[in-house]
């Protein structure tokens, strides 16, 4: 039951993911933690965190979501549930678009999507912040730390996970 | 630097994309790139951003679609499945064991220390992500106010998406028509 509700979730999902799985983040916290409680928000920021950490694309934090709420059935059913419509859809799209190539409306679609998609990543950084952050103000200085260094220089994301990581183990966040 | 560009076998793309899913961290996107273009010549600049422009319009995460589009290209509906399968598994895997063994340790004190730590930088470079996004947006008060809509709606009011989104997506396609039009672009 919970196997068929989480692909039939992650299916919804996969086809309101606009500029990709990030911006869900909000939706699939709300979904998950507030809606049906299956983890605490600080779990829900601790399995983004391995997502971010581990090789790949950023989608398998969904995998992760499957597997703690129903093993590895969810997370098989969650993964194929926010790859399967969407794949399906850029399959038959794909040949069209390319033949679209200088229309107008392409241009229209792209500019009108692009501050859709940043408003989405900044409702799900905002929220996963908080889930990362709750109560411990050094938190919310590694993150702010982390944002600068991230925006401003071009340091590898993975050094900066890894020096969030050994700041954690020494006890300051 | 005009190289010929190379048509990959079925076992070339599945073995291209496992290599990618592989090695990107943190997202793969630049090094699809990298890989895609420049090391195989699978496809041009161009064709590359003309791919990633679609992947980032169509739902679904970016580089899943590229997937789909670059392996159907060369291989039909087996090439974007070689594709796919290539991109997912092993990042998969990995995912699941550092999962599981989060879940062992957990209890360890440096391990939730590390997790917290990892957890806020995870979040930091999610907001640099987006500051970096909206840095290079459209200059236009209508991109500013659409941005803004979304982020109260969906992140501090956590409304649920769908409707918002239903909502707001033809009305900024209704301005970024208008905005073209001003522009004597349509």
């Amino acid at each position: 039951m919970v196997i068929l509700l989480l692909l039939g979730m992650f299916s919804l999902f996969s086809l309101m993911a606009v500029g990709g799985a990030v911006t869900l983040i909000a939706e699939m916290h709300h979904f998950v933690v507030e809606s049906h409680g299956w983890m605490s928000s600080a779990e829900f920021a601790s399995l983004f965190a391995i997502a971010q950490a581990a090789p790949g694309p950023n989608v398998l934090v969904v995998s992760l979501i499957g597997w703690k709420v129903a093993g590895l059935a969810g997370a098989m059913a969650a993964t194929v549930g926010m790859c399967g419509p969407s794949s399906v859809l850029s399959y038959h799209v794909a040949r069209l678009w390319l033949r679209l190539h200088d229309s107008h409306w392409r241009r229209a679609i792209e500019r009108a999507l692009a501050p859709l998609t940043i408003g989405l990543v900044a409702g799900s950084a905002w929220l996963m912040s908080g889930a990362a952050n709750e109560g411990r103000p050094t938190g919310w200085l590694l993150c702010a730390l982390v944002t600068a260094l991230a925006w401003r220089t071009s340091i590898h994301p993975l050094w900066l996970l890894a020096a969030g990581a050994l700041a954690g183990v020494a006890g300051w966040v | 630097m005009e190289k010929s560009l190379v048509t990959p076998t079925r076992k070339e793309l599945f073995a291209g994309f496992f290599a990618i899913g592989l090695s990107g961290f943190g997202g793969v996107l630049p090094l699809a790139h990298r890989k895609l273009v420049q090391d195989r010549r699978w496809l041009d600049d161009a064709q590359f951003s003309e791919l990633l422009g679609l992947g980032q319009i169509l739902p679904g995460p970016n580089i899943l679609n590229m997937s789909v589009a670059i392996g159907s290209r060369f291989h039909g509906v087996a090439g974007a499945l070689l594709a796919v399968a290539g991109l997912m598994l092993a990042p998969m895997v990995i995912v699941l064991a550092l999962a599981a063994m989060y879940e062992h340790y957990r209890q360890l004190p440096y391990v939730q220390g590390a997790l917290h730590g990892l957890a806020s930088a995870a979040a930091g470079l999610l907001a640099a992500m987006c500051l970096r996004l909206a840095w290079k947006m459209e200059r236009h008060w209508q991109c500013l106010t659409l941005a803004l809509m979304m982020f109260v709606a969906v992140g501090v009011l956590r409304w649920p998406m769908l409707p918002v989104l239903l909502l707001l997506a033809p009305v900024s396609l209704w301005l970024a028509r208008g905005r073209l039009k001003g522009e004597g672009a349509w």
